[in-house]
């Protein structure tokens, strides 16, 4: 008899973790772990593995779990997945590989990403596993970002023996991991162990790097680099274009997680960077950000977190999973609700004028368009505001390589299958290319980068 | 680790460091940040970029203490030791270019950026007039190196203890009501004395470039905190600045943006006072 259900991971209760910026899911324990890998029907196809944008050999690493056989889950894991703590903890499975388990037609699919994560930090528990680097080739790569992207591209050009020197704008590797997700989704410590790992395996890290300024991509290949990958992300946030976001406690979701995550404002004045909150706080957006900046809010202090967005429920971009966990953490939502002015006292926010919407015709994204409903004009009171409606391309590459092709919406133009761009040796990948995407599909382009960088490097032709 | 070559007092907290970061040395210009870090705990500091030798190595940087971390770098920071991160150059290089005849005014701390886009517009062949100003004598610097590229140097103090009493901005209106050829300005420093020049420069039609110093987290075009207004658009300080068309900026929203976080700011150096007291009477 197969278990129906998912076995639950055990977690941190909603009214203890409010109050903490611990992680919220604690992990499968072996027994936990077993008793979920046994539901995998071992399906012959493998829809899971074509729903991986790393293409995982997700079978064979279950398989292995059930018969406890860890290490060699890791290893499995580990060929395909260089980041694996990284994508069990934030990968959206339920529209991945868990989105078309066979398992999850008659009952809830296996929890793909729980095990995922428990081989990741059994490995970090056992140190078994040694990834295996080919000699080297004498080439060498640059890689400008050290987000999900570029660490990705940098552990599979380093397996392939190539000389791999990733450069960070900020003072610390990660990207968006470490200054974007919180500590409670995904812990700082599991960040920096993978990236300990990469340099392990001989990549270097180079933080504090202005590329573009200090040195041109043109001239690190004209000088030292025989191909640059570009993965540096999304940049300046995108606003509302609505009257009043310049007010005071108005905050992009980038700096008010930014200030909380990279600069620890949770820790202030113990950490010199501080976040003023006022009691409620509205967020402006339904994606993973506006759930995680949500969630902290409340954890900073606030009365009371409300979301607002302008679709209904069904359509919010959000991981089903966050969406949950902000609910049982009291964030409220204000669906059908899009805001139209900022209002202030004195230079401060003070409230959030809305329009109530209703849903029309499908868009060009297949979801029903929301339409203003007239004379429908209300006010949220609020003293915080954080706007998650995404960001443009990071500016600095952008403005300081010549020839370098963009697209129609300003991102770097890169042939989807390879990351190749218009310029010869110069790949780019993740947000820089999509716009704001996940962090596993942003791997899934340093890795395709990767392998068309390496055929690039033994045949330059 | 970015090694501290030099340090000398300019004025009563007032410090002139030369920071060891031979990258940035190489390409920094005039107009230009960095932002730097002193330690683990530490928040992102932008300073401008005061000078590069790029034979040396050297960065060039001028901090008044102001806040906790200012006052902790002048305070623990010496000659030989290291701050933990220095990035840069960031923003966009001033626009140097032969004008004609330009002035430049500095005040207060805005003298340390504003020198070296005074000694670049002297080299490009510009007649350069400076206007310097501080509160009092002892918070005036760099008057000779101001002095020695500029074709005319005019001082202020607020006291009248150095040069003529009153603001810089007193010295710019003689200026333009006596010389018709002023092709441009450029005025850094305090909001208010940024935004007393521009009005000053408006009556005057002249082009005026301001440096703005908003709020900023990252620095490097991620965060957005540093948004300004500049001729009703949205603009950031860090990536599309520092330097803007002073005739459009929005001064009273980058004043209030920049007191937001006063009262944390306050708390902050309250705190440090607190522990090196502390540490000084253990």
């Amino acid at each position: 008899m197969i278990r129906e259900k998912q076995v639950p991971m055990r977690e941190q209760p909603p009214s203890v973790r409010i109050g903490n910026f611990e992680e919220v899911a604690l992990g499968y324990s072996e027994e936990e772990a077993v008793e979920e890998a046994a539901r995998c029907l071992q399906c012959r196809n493998a829809p899971c593995v074509q729903g991986c944008p790393v293409g995982i050999d997700i079978p064979a690493f279950i398989q292995a779990v059930a018969v406890r056989d860890v290490a060699r889950a890791v290893s499995v894991i580990k060929a395909s997945n260089a980041l694996p703590a990284v994508c069990g903890r934030v990968c959206p499975q339920e529209t991945q590989c868990q989105g078309v388990c066979t398992l999850g037609k008659r009952f809830e699919p296996v929890s793909i990403g729980r095990l995922e994560r428990f081989c990741a930090d059994w490995e970090s528990e056992h140190e078994t596993c040694c990834t295996a680097i080919a000699p080297h080739t004498g080439k060498r790569v640059a890689v400008i970002g050290a987000g999900p992207a570029g660490l990705t591209a940098a552990g599979e050009l380093r397996k392939c023996g190539h000389d791999v020197t990733v450069f960070e704008l900020l003072h610390i590797a990660g990207g968006v991991l470490m200054y974007g997700i919180p500590e409670f989704r995904l812990p700082k410590a599991i960040v920096k162990r993978e990236i300990d790992g990469l340099c392990r395996m001989g990549v270097r890290v180079r933080v504090n790097e202005v590329i573009g300024r200090v040195a041109t991509i043109g001239e690190m290949l004209a000088k030292e680099f025989d191909a640059v990958f570009i993965g540096t992300g999304a940049g300046l946030p995108q606003f509302l274009g609505v009257p009043g976001e310049s007010l005071n406690g108005v905050y992009s979701a980038n700096e008010f997680l930014t200030r909380t995550n990279l600069m620890r404002a949770y820790r202030f004045p113990e950490y010199d960077t501080p976040l003023r909150l006022g009691r409620r706080v509205v967020t402006v957006g339904g994606g993973n950000v506006a759930m995680d900046s949500a969630r902290t809010a409340l954890r900073l202090g606030a009365e009371e977190s409300i979301i607002v967005y302008r679709r209904s429920e069904d359509e919010l971009p959000a991981r089903r999973e966050e969406v949950h966990h902000a609910k049982e953490e009291g964030v409220q939502f204000r669906f059908l609700t899009n805001p139209v002015t900022l209002l202030g006292e004195r230079g401060r926010v003070s409230a959030v004028r809305c329009l109530r919407m209703k849903l029309g015709e499908p868009d060009e994204s297949g979801r029903r368009r929301p339409v203003p409903v007239p004379s429908s004009e209300f006010e949220i009171e609020a003293d915080t505001v954080v706007i998650a409606v995404g960001n443009g391309p990071h500016p600095l590459i952008l403005q300081t390589t010549p020839g370098l092709e963009l697209n129609r919406r300003g991102n770097i133009a890169a042939d989807p299958k390879t990351g190749a761009t218009s310029l010869p040796g110069v790949y780019a990948g993740g947000d820089i290319v999509t716009g704001a995407a996940t962090v596993i599909e942003a791997m899934g382009a340093g890795k395709r980068a990767a392998s068309a960088i390496n055929a690039f490097l033994c045949d330059p032709r | 680790m970015y090694e501290i070559l030099d340090k000398r007092p300019l004025g009563p907290g007032i410090q002139e460091y030369v920071l060891l970061a031979p990258d940035i040395a190489r390409v920094g210009k005039a107009g230009q940040f960095v932002v730097l870090r002193l330690h683990e705990r530490g928040e992102r500091i932008p300073l401008t970029i005061v000078d590069c030798d790029p034979t040396l190595g050297g960065v060039t940087l001028v901090v008044q203490e102001v806040g906790k971390s200012t006052r902790e770098m002048g305070e623990r920071f010496h000659k030989g030791d290291s701050v933990l991160d220095l990035a840069g150059p960031l923003g966009l290089p001033s626009d140097i270019e032969r004008f004609g005849t330009v002035v430049c005014i500095g005040g207060g701390l805005g003298i340390a950026p504003l020198y070296p886009i005074a000694r670049d517009l002297k080299k490009a062949g510009n007649t350069v007039i400076g206007i310097v100003g501080a509160r009092s004598r002892a918070l005036l610097f760099y008057e000779d190196r101001m002095a020695a590229v500029c074709d005319e140097l005019r001082i202020m103090t607020d006291d009248g203890s150095h040069g003529r009493k009153g603001y810089v901005s007193d010295a710019l209106r003689d200026v333009l009501s006596t010389r018709r050829d002023v092709a441009r300005v450029w005025a850094i420093g305090p909001a208010i004395m940024m935004k007393v020049c521009v009005a000053v420069t408006k009556e005057f039609d002249v082009p005026t470039i301001v440096s703005l110093n908003s709020v900023m987290i990252d620095g490097t075009g991620m965060c957005g905190g540093c948004r300004v207004e500049v001729g009703g658009a949205t603009k950031f300080a860090c990536v599309d600045g520092p330097e803007f068309d002073g005739h459009g900026v929005d001064f009273d929203l980058l004043m209030s943006r920049q007191k937001f976080y006063a009262e944390e700011e306050a708390c902050s150096l309250e705190r440090y006072l607190a522990t090196r007291k502390d540490a000084t009477t253990s």
